[in-house]
């Protein structure tokens, strides 16, 4: 007898499943993943909250490697083209992520940026999300690392509040530092909360105003960057494999 | 409000399951979220209950069971109070999280007459 609905006596079977319910995202990151690695790109995902001052780190970070490094981004911008005008115009080659009213990005979304993606020969390509402190940090998307942007105005125990995303960053940039100096911030505070979410705490004070930091900041790139593979280059897309774009993701493609 | 997306994905996993059992009813499905997996409980019950309709698990239960997270000291195995700096003190490594970031589907109870 069926104590849910009352519904008479029904044959129920109990079917384990026992998987991630995102699976299917899962396995899309890991399809974007093997897209990266085949071009040799190095993908990160920068998180953060509204304001925290990603899309100013990436431009003064386009500014410090101009002629040295190829960036490219997209960004999950909520309704605008804002970001992305502003990073190509500091010189990366970047794209809009139209997420309408979603909170953050998923695997899907970014397979479909790269797809239409203008250039093939970025040497770090990032992926600005959306401005959420809690939804993007439980969506792979096939990066190479988390990067978590907290500016010295939102206060030292952010941290604490959303353990989830800092647990997940491989590096916490903590930008805006220009403006200590007319703050109350304090600055081994937010060390210490960060000690007791992220087990690998690793954080750069940066300012994309004076560009202190900038130089750590991407000398900690260049350190993860996968050797080349010379995968790209000759194609004038980079994702121009002709497989049809609605699969499953599962599978990873071969050069063509 | 990812926990919206969260359980697209899910009526989408049991439909699937359903088709691959012949599955006519769902009654119960059983799903296991951990402390620090990101979801909010009641967001995910709302969002359940506002999608299930006219589903495959319209009428379905819900049933969480909710993990609390624990860290450990993969050299020594300690495990760390909630709250702690997570390095071993006495071996200078790293906590590895043991339990506490799951969002999982585990069983589902279905009327299935085939199987
Ligand atoms: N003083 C100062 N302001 C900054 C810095 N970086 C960003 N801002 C300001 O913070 C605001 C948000 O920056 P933005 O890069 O758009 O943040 P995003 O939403 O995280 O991409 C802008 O008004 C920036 O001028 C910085 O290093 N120093
Ligand atoms: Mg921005
Ligand atoms: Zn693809
Ligand atoms: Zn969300
Ligand atoms: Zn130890």
């Amino acid at each position: 007898m069926c104590e849910t609905c009352g519904c008479g006596d029904p044959e129920i079977v109990p079917i384990e499943v026992q998987a991630r319910i995102l699976s299917d995202n899962d396995a899309q990151a890991a399809h974007n993943r093997s897209h990266f690695e085949h071009l040799g790109v190095l993908a990160i995902n920068l998180m953060g909250s509204p304001g925290a001052g990603k899309t100013a780190v990436l431009e003064a970070t386009a500014k410090a490697a101009a002629g040295r490094l190829k960036l490219g981004a997209v960004s999950g911008d909520l309704a605008t083209e804002r970001d992305a005008d502003r990073l190509n115009a500091s010189g990366i080659v970047s794209s809009t992520i139209t997420t309408g009213s979603a909170c953050h990005l998923d695997a899907r979304l970014v397979h479909h940026a790269l797809h239409h993606f203008p250039s093939n020969e970025s040497d770090i390509f990032f992926i600005e999300n959306v401005g959420n402190l809690v939804c993007p940090a439980i969506y792979d998307l096939g990066q190479a690392a988390n990067v978590v942007a907290l500016s010295v105005t939102e206060g030292e125990d952010k941290p604490l509040k959303y353990p989830v995303m800092f647990q997940k960053a491989d590096l916490v940039l903590l930008t805006k530092v220009d403006l200590i100096p007319h703050l109350d911030f304090d600055v081994a505070a937010v060390e210490d909360a960060l000690s007791r979410v992220m087990p690998e705490a690793r954080m750069l004070k940066v300012s994309a105003r004076t560009g202190e930091g900038i130089d750590a900041w991407l000398k900690w790139l260049e350190e993860r960057r996968p050797p080349r593979t010379g995968h790209r280059g000759h194609h004038d897309h980079h994702h121009a494999h002709d497989h049809p774009h609605e699969h499953a993701g599962d599978h990873p493609h071969e050069p063509h | 409000m990812h926990e919206y997306s969260i359980v697209a994905s899910l009526i989408d996993r049991v439909q699937q399951e359903a088709v691959a059992h012949g599955g006519t009813r769902v009654h119960r499905l059983h799903v296991k979220i951990g402390e620090l997996a990101g979801v909010e409980l009641d967001l995910l019950k709302t969002a359940f209950d506002t999608f299930r309709e006219k589903t495959i698990c319209d009428g379905a239960e819900l049933a969480i069971d909710t993990v609390s997270a624990a860290w450990a000291c993969p050299v020594c195995n300690r495990s760390f109070a909630k709250g702690a700096i997570l390095r071993c003190d006495a071996c200078g490594q790293p906590a590895c999280m043991v339990r506490g970031d799951e969002i999982i589907l585990e069983r589902i109870e279905m009327e299935a007459p085939d199987v």
